[in-house]
């Protein structure tokens, strides 16, 4: 039993009652991750000496102020390691930034740590947030705390696997084609993939600029909506960030779903669902029904194109973003080169992976002349079509119900050989970023003993909305509490 | 040797030019623009330096300051634009792409007008766009032969507009003539400083030749490294005259880039189109597409100060100059500011510019100024003339007094009464030194009673002399001539 597995707002309030000191519960929770981490990897460095300044500056805000004191005050959490912090190395699980100590901070961190957050440390993710496993990390492969010798997902999951194994109680990850949402089914957690610009990417180390957007992982849904509070809103450093104003997001979690319409589209049940993943879908949505929500069969008849146009844009972008690693400031050195096209070669062939070389190599060729209309202005138009379907689902539905991924957590290995069975994992998250449109993977039940996810889209700024019935599942599961194997739960 | 405006090739010139931008702050974050003497790498931060999750706010600034110029080369703007990615690795370029626009920039379709040896000349404009600079480069002697580069950022990122002109130009002369009332209208409308040497101000030409009648055109040879007017003419002549020399012995021209070079006073060949540069353009999709509303650009138009050629116009039915004065007078902003105070302070437009041009330029040039960094401010001119235009002083005095002014500062009316110089008006005093005169020079009085008026002149230099150039001339003349009547006279 460790304090870390209460949501955030009961040990909110047994910080202001000084059950505990935020200090104590920051030490536990490194310790917990310096015994449970080695086995798992989910982090890439830890900040204790970080950790216990800010939480002891939190202990002395809840001592003068307790009933002022954020609700975030003296609660430890993590960020995925593409998320610059300044004056901690920011490696984005990359050989390339290996030593990069970034000056500034994210303006989702500076965010999170004005409001008294205890930063523990950087967590594991795939190289440049390009997988849908972990393993392409060039440091470590995390591992499902539910089954180790099975995959976290990605490219968050070290993000994921930190929160699963109660090792922080709430984590920033970032979700370019559904690299939140895929490693929170995997492992358990509540993963919130916000509206495109609802929250700052400034200082997020960009993968696919017009794909990627920073969010949290929690256990609750509740969890997740007071980190998504804390970080959205428009920042005027970021021009794609959007200046409406933030909707409240807990105020109406608990309102239910009666007399919602919920819309299950009939394409995303024809990807080859395991049976597992389709009886526990299956059983949400009846439950969602008994709890008085509509249910309706919709269509996205564009589906089958989204994978090949985001397989197009998202290397696009990437081998544009990833220019600038081009070994002068960072990298591994020039080696033996006499030439500037040498140096290049060396640092960016020594510094990258195989799946980055591989992204890099797509979208050089997608963006070529001779192939750009060819390949990156019709992926472009698919995008605008997968667009219009959503718009037109969302005239009709108020939410849409889908399976966050086809299976739970594959085995490590099993897909490392074939980048296409890789890339075919994010057939349902990703369309939902080619839209820009908001997000949640929610826990739902469990598959052969692996945790298995439910997704909630909703429109455009539709966050609201996609919580609330996120909420509806969570209640209606009863699962969220259930610890993995590993974090102490189980035989 | 056969070059262009020779009889069987006519010449096919289009120049790019590239100028920073006078703003504050840099296009895409808040560094200082004016990055020239600072440390190097002192005038950066994390989104110039293209730090990993740094990202570009576009400056609005140098938005206004791109459509100023566009509608001041006759522009349509378009009501949509946006900015994409120009890609390509070198180490003065920090991200690895340079922010610029492609295929839908913020102007298009204008011209520009400018004298070629009084001949009125119209060049089209293609395209004003905007886009960012690289960092620079500080090598160990040659980029060849050093074993090392060192890199400065300190310019990544200024604000850098490009003007792309039409191959509408003929001769290396009517090249030169639009780059010069190019950089003269920059100037004027305030949005760079004109300054080719430094580098604000940078010009590439795209050069062919065709067989003079012919409407198709040649191979295309880009000419970089001409950081000077004199050197933009140099190039082209020299180009031209080797493309000709080529085409004359049946050969062919290569499509290349080529580079001036200064020292060995011909263009060097710098890269083949073989090797052209792959940039795989895309839409920068950290940065919104903009709307230029109506209202924007109306607002910008309103705006714009008069342009040369107006104020060129203006100076000659406004002020009754001779077309050449008034050319000289609206070179720059500040030659017409300065010429105009002088006239608003109530002096007569062709005295202030005889002076204006004349003695005070004069004066500037020997010292390397221009007329407003000068110690005689216009007001203080102005005060100058009136005593001329008054009979207060003569001009031999005046000439005297505007050079102590601009040495010392002092006022010329200062100048004037504590040096006793004011004129010498008094028919009384002035007849004292007529009668020394005559008394003196008894053989040019008879001369020129005898017939010979130039015998009057010596007479009256000799008052003047004695004077000491105060006497008022008119009234010596009036005096020397009531005293010699003549027969008949």
């Amino acid at each position: 039993m460790t304090r870390l597995e209460a949501p955030i707002l009961e040990l909110h309030q047994q910080l202001v009652d000084r059950e505990f000191s935020a200090v104590e519960l920051a030490r536990e929770a490194l310790e917990r991750t310096g015994e449970l981490d080695p086995a798992l990897g989910s982090f890439l460095r830890l900040t204790p000496d970080r950790a216990l300044e800010a939480a002891a500056a939190a202990d002395r805000l809840l001592q003068a102020d307790p009933l002022g004191a954020p609700a975030l005050c003296g609660i430890p959490v993590a960020y995925k390691d593409v998320i610059c912090t300044q004056g901690v190395e920011t490696t984005a699980a990359s050989r390339i930034l290996s030593g990069f100590v970034p000056p500034y901070s994210a303006t989702v961190v500076d965010r999170l740590e004005e409001l008294g957050v205890v930063p523990l440390g950087k967590l594991n993710c795939d190289e440049f947030a390009m997988g849908s496993s972990n393993e392409n990390s060039a440091y470590q492969a995390t591992r499902n705390p539910w089954d180790l010798g099975r995959v976290a997902g990605g490219s968050s999951g070290g993000s994921a696997v930190a929160v699963a194994a109660r090792l922080a109680c709430a984590t920033l990850g970032s979700d370019t084609g559904g690299s939140i949402r895929l490693p929170a089914s995997f492992t358990g957690v509540v993963g919130v993939k916000p509206t495109y610009g609802r929250v700052s990417r400034y200082g997020l180390i960009a993968f696919a600029s017009s794909l990627d957007q920073i969010g949290p992982l929690a256990k609750t849904v509740t969890d997740a909506a007071l980190i998504l509070t804390a970080v959205a809103g428009q920042d005027r450093r970021d021009s794609t960030s959007l200046p409406a104003p933030v909707d409240d997001y807990l105020a109406h979690l608990d309102q239910g779903v009666k007399g919602l319409r919920l819309g299950v589209p009939r394409e995303y049940l024809e990807v080859g669902l395991d049976t597992g993943v389709r009886q526990v879908f299956e059983g949400s949505v009846r439950m969602l029904e008994e709890m008085g929500a509509q249910i309706e069969e919709i269509s996205l008849p564009t589906t089958e194109y989204a994978l090949a146009a985001y397989y197009v844009i998202a290397p696009a972008e990437a081998s544009s973003n990833l220019a600038r690693m081009d070994g002068v400031r960072f990298g591994p050195g020039l080696g033996s080169a006499t030439t500037l096209r040498e140096a290049y070669e060396h640092s960016r062939h020594e510094g990258f992976g195989a799946e980055v070389r591989r992204r890099i190599t797509l979208g050089t060729y997608a963006l070529s002349s001779g192939y750009y209309d060819a390949y990156y202005l019709r992926a472009q138009k698919v995008r605008t079509l997968v667009a219009r379907d959503f718009d037109r689902a969302f005239a009709q539905v108020d939410a849409i119900l889908a399976p966050t991924a086809p299976t739970a957590a594959f085995r490590l290995g099993e897909r490392t050989a074939d980048p296409m069975a890789m890339y075919a994992t994010d057939v349902l998250t990703l369309p939902a970023n080619l839209a820009g449109i908001s997000g949640v993977s929610v826990p739902a039940g469990f598959a052969a003993g692996l945790p298995v996810g439910l997704q909630v889209l909703g429109p455009y700024l539709g966050e609201v909305t996609c919580l609330r019935v996120a909420r509806s599942v969570e209640v209606g599961a009863g699962i969220w509490n259930q610890l993995p194997p590993v974090g102490g739960g189980g035989e | 040797m056969s070059i262009a405006g020779g009889p069987a090739w006519e010449a096919v010139i289009g120049l790019e030019v590239h100028a920073q931008l006078l703003t504050k702050s840099k296009m895409f974050c808040s560094c200082r623009a004016d990055y020239l003497g600072l440390p190097p790498n002192s005038n950066t931060c994390p989104v110039c330096l293209g730090l990993p999750g740094a990202l570009p706010v576009a400056n609005e600034e140098g938005i206004r300051l791109t459509l100023r110029t566009a509608l001041a080369l006759n522009c349509e703007i378009p009501e949509f634009t946006k900015f994409d990615r120009k890609n390509y690795f070198y180490p003065d370029l920090p991200k690895g792409y340079q922010i610029s626009q492609y295929d839908l920039p913020l102007s298009r379709n204008g011209w520009l007008e400018f004298e070629v040896d009084q001949r009125p000349v119209r060049a089209g404009i293609t395209r004003v766009h905007l886009e960012e600079d690289t960092g620079t480069l500080h090598h160990a002697g040659e980029i060849q032969s050093s074993t090392f580069s060192l890199v400065d950022l300190n310019r990544a990122g200024v604000p850098l507009m490009e003007i792309v002109g039409e191959p509408d130009l003929r001769t290396s002369a009517e090249a030169r003539a639009y780059l010069v009332a190019l950089r003269q209208l920059l100037v004027y409308i305030g949005v760079n400083d004109g300054n080719m040497e430094e580098g604000s101000l940078r010009c590439d030409a795209n050069v062919s030749l065709r067989a003079r009648g012919s409407q198709e055109l040649g191979v295309k040879v880009e000419v970089k490294n001409m950081n000077s007017f004199r050197s933009v003419s140099r190039a082209l002549d020299h180009e031209l005259g080797r493309q000709a020399e080529i085409l004359e012995q049946g050969g062919l021209i290569t499509q290349e880039t080529r580079g001036w070079s200064e020292l060995e006073q011909q263009t060097v060949s710098q890269r083949t189109k073989e090797a052209a540069q792959e940039y795989r353009y895309f839409p920068e999709p950290d940065l919104p597409p903009l709307t230029v509303s109506r209202e924007q650009v109306e607002s910008v138009r309103a705006g714009l100060p008069e342009l040369p050629t107006a104020r060129r116009e203006r100076f000659v039915a406004q002020f009754g100059l001779a077309l050449d004065q008034a050319r000289l007078l609206t070179a720059r902003p500040r030659d017409s500011e300065y010429f105009e105070a002088v006239v608003a302070a109530g002096i007569t437009p062709q005295l202030a510019a005889n002076w204006q041009l004349g003695d005070l330029q004069g004066l500037c040039n020997a010292a390397n100024i221009t007329v407003d960094e000068c110690r005689v401010g216009p007001l203080n001119l102005a005060r100058l003339l009136e005593m001329v235009e008054g009979h207060q002083v003569t001009a031999k005095v005046a000439k005297e007094v505007l050079g102590q002014a601009f040495e010392t500062g002092a006022s010329p009316a200062e100048l004037v009464r504590s040096q006793g110089l004011g004129q010498l008006s008094d028919v009384g005093d002035i007849s004292v030194l007529v009668d020394q005169v005559l008394e003196r020079n008894g053989k040019a009085a008879q001369d020129y009673q005898g017939g010979n008026d130039r015998a009057l002149g010596a007479l009256v230099g000799a008052v003047m002399g004695l004077s000491q150039g105060r006497a008022n001339p008119e009234i010596v003349n009036q005096l020397l001539r009531a005293r010699l009547p003549r027969p008949g006279g």
